[in-house]
């Protein structure tokens, strides 16, 4: 039995290291992370494709797919247990009723063939029966069915999905992509979790609906007290909803800050790169300055700061060893010399 | 008339998809495209801006002819255009991913040098001379010519597909998202690469896209479309200042913008989803989720009605959203 740590972290992640096999070699997806998530919180990772912050979700919830990953080294700690070390049957303990987890494209999550309600039902009883087994306590366990079918239309009506009643009983490919997702969001929150790890939730919705899904997690957070865990590529929507963000490059983070102080006071050149390639106003007021180069080859093992082959501030300095993420200002992060 | 200044006018477009399985008396048509009205200056870069299936691909394939118009007139120079070397010599298309725009087992080589062989009439060596200078144009080495598709990155496929596009010097390139499958670093990098191509061979584009920053960054003019049809078009800076459709309001409040101190998207007020192309609601297209809609939005039709000299709206109650 792990000892429960008195800690206010729903989450920390310590000098997470990840590599995956690859027919052309070793792929160092994350190297060393650290990221801590506050209760009712919402944190965003942002990156490039490669950035690692899909592995990262992927690892905090124990489903990385061994082969082609290979070592997963240092700590997962989730209210104090570090979850790298459960065996699979103490792991689903947490899967699912703890920490949950939606994904980009809800139409693969969901089953084709069953009704919208059917599968809300089966989150509901798996919970039900985890708690059940939890308070060693089997009367409450069995719920009537009119009882169930009232909380998967409150399940449904958390999400804010009009006219319920009707979408309990449609199947998957006659909701729009909006919707799939809400159910998504109702099926991971029927839970009841601690936290919800959301990987690029709205990159595959339009942006009315985007955000409309945003709102409403935002919104979830208060409700069902949850802290999220965004993954994304947008550093734009990320500003519009996290309270800290993690920007990541090359498997590692380089720099995390609280929301208003990292767009106030962006520190590391890759951050300040990405923000100067989003497109504001017209083409007649300025060129974009695109970060020079291209993206890593994960494959190289780096001795040297990743970002500096692409850096505009690049010195002697950057090529001989690598920066440790320091902090710097209040609750602001960075792994770059420059700051030293 | 003024259409001779336009480069590309389409007039009042409809491109009707048959509804398999609809009864042959009783037809169902998908309306796609219903009713649109464009016009593409010289030199012009025009934006349409709306959310998937909005019909917006839809008309970029019917203007290239890939799909028929059901109704309405295409013109290009002045000209009805029909599927011709004429009009693909003047009129090309980036596609929106990079990837399947590119055969898999063609050399870049061969790609590029396609349009050049089937459209232009050109000896071997003037068809090399013409591919290395397009190559170095969209900043690509001449090494990756004798490569395949996969052996590329996403940002350099992308200019492979310009490159192919712009080859055989059109006036007119139609950018179907371009950016859209990219990396925010590798999506400034082919901005300004379009940009600097504009500059050099005075192209026009029509670009289509659902990114509003992309579309404010490039374009002059810029077309909200909304269920099949323009809602609003206007010069891109005042319908980005302000937008009048209750539609374009709501499209850019959802925009996110890299500013936490203006958090737009947790405030956004519309509802709802696009409504069904195969039975539109009657009336404005946009009534279920308009907040201003009233008894007449449910019964007629609103037409795109000017507001200034270029700029036009089709809403009943233009006035309450100023």
């Amino acid at each position: 039995m792990v000892v429960q740590t008195l800690t206010e972290k729903i989450l920390e992640v310590n000098d997470l290291s990840v590599n995956y096999e690859s027919s052309q070699g070793t792929v160092h997806a994350l190297d060393s992370v650290s990221v801590t998530i506050e209760p009712h919180s919402l944190t965003a990772i942002v990156g490039e494709s490669g950035s690692g912050k899909s592995t990262l979700g992927l690892a905090i919830i124990g489903l990385l797919p061994v082969p082609p990953a290979k070592s997963i080294v240092g700590k997962v700690l989730y209210k104090g247990v570090n979850l790298l070390e459960l065996n699979k049957e103490e792991m689903r303990r947490y899967r699912g009723t703890e920490i949950a987890m939606i994904f980009q494209e809800p139409i693969t999550s969901l089953n084709p063939v069953y009704k919208i309600g059917t599968q809300i039902e089966e989150a509901i009883a798996i919970r039900d029966s985890r708690n059940a087994r939890k308070s060693a306590n089997s009367e409450h366990s069995e719920i009537k069915s009119r009882d169930k079918r009232e909380e998967i239309i409150a399940s449904l009506k958390m999400v804010r999905i009009p006219d319920s009643e009707s979408v309990a009983d449609r199947y998957p490919f006659e909701l729009s992509g909006g919707m799939r997702q809400r159910v998504m969001i109702a099926m991971a929150l029927a839970q009841k979790p601690s936290l919800l790890l959301a990987d690029e939730p709205t990159t595959a919705l339009d942006v009315t609906t985007q955000a409309e899904v945003l709102r409403l997690m935002r919104n979830l957070m208060d409700e069902v007290d949850t802290s999220i865990l965004l993954i994304t590529h947008d550093l734009a929507v990320a500003s519009q909803v996290a309270d800290r963000i993690a920007v990541m490059y090359g498997g590692q983070v380089v720099e995390e800050a609280e929301v208003n102080e990292l767009f106030s006071q962006p520190m590391h050149p890759y951050t300040n790169g990405l923000l100067s390639c989003i497109p504001a106003g017209s083409k007649k007021k300025a060129r974009l300055k695109p970060i020079q180069g291209n993206v890593l080859d994960l494959r190289e093992t780096y001795n040297y700061c990743k970002f500096a082959p692409r850096c505009p501030h690049v010195m002697d300095k950057c090529w001989k060893t690598k920066p440790d993420l320091q902090t710097l200002r209040a609750e602001h992060r960075v792994a770059c010399y420059l700051y030293e | 008339m003024s259409s001779n200044k336009n480069l590309l006018e389409t007039q009042e477009v409809k491109t009707y998809f048959i509804l398999r399985g609809s009864m042959l008396r009783k037809r169902k048509y998908v309306r796609a495209v219903d009713s649109v009205s464009i016009t593409v200056g010289s030199g012009e870069t025009v934006a349409v801006v709306g959310e998937s299936g909005c019909g917006k691909t839809t008309l970029a394939r019917t203007i290239l002819l890939l799909t028929h118009p059901t109704a309405g007139s295409i013109r290009f120079l002045g000209e009805e255009a029909v599927r011709s070397k004429k009009y693909y010599k003047n009129v090309q298309i980036v596609f929106q991913d990079p990837d399947s725009a590119l055969d898999p087992t063609m050399r870049i080589e061969d790609i590029v040098a396609e349009p050049l062989m089937g459209l232009s009439e050109l000896t071997k060596e003037e068809i090399d001379s013409k591919i290395t200078q397009v190559m170095k144009e969209v900043g690509l080495g001449n090494d990756i010519l004798r490569r395949v598709a996969r052996q590329l990155s996403g940002g350099q496929k992308q200019r492979v597909n310009i490159a192919r596009a712009i080859v055989n010097e059109p006036k007119l390139v139609i950018l179907d998202e371009p950016t859209s499958a990219l990396d925010a670093s590798v999506q400034a990098q082919i901005l300004n690469l379009l940009l600097d191509l504009q500059t050099t061979h005075g192209l026009s584009y029509l670009i289509i896209t659902h990114n509003i920053s992309v579309a404010e960054y490039l374009s002059d003019r810029i077309y909200v479309m909304y269920a099949g049809g323009i809602v609003e078009q206007g010069p891109t800076d005042e319908v980005i200042k302000k937008p009048r459709h209750p539609y374009t309001i709501a499209l850019l409040s959802s925009a996110p913008i890299p500013d936490p101190k203006r958090r737009n998207l947790l405030r956004t007020e519309i509802a709802g989803e696009p409504p069904s192309a195969i039975d539109p609601p009657a009336g404005c297209r946009f009534n279920p989720r308009c907040k201003f809609a009233k008894e007449i939005c449910h019964v007629k039709e609103p037409s795109l009605d000017p507001l200034s000299q270029h700029r036009f709206v089709a809403c009943h109650f233009v006035s309450e959203t100023a």
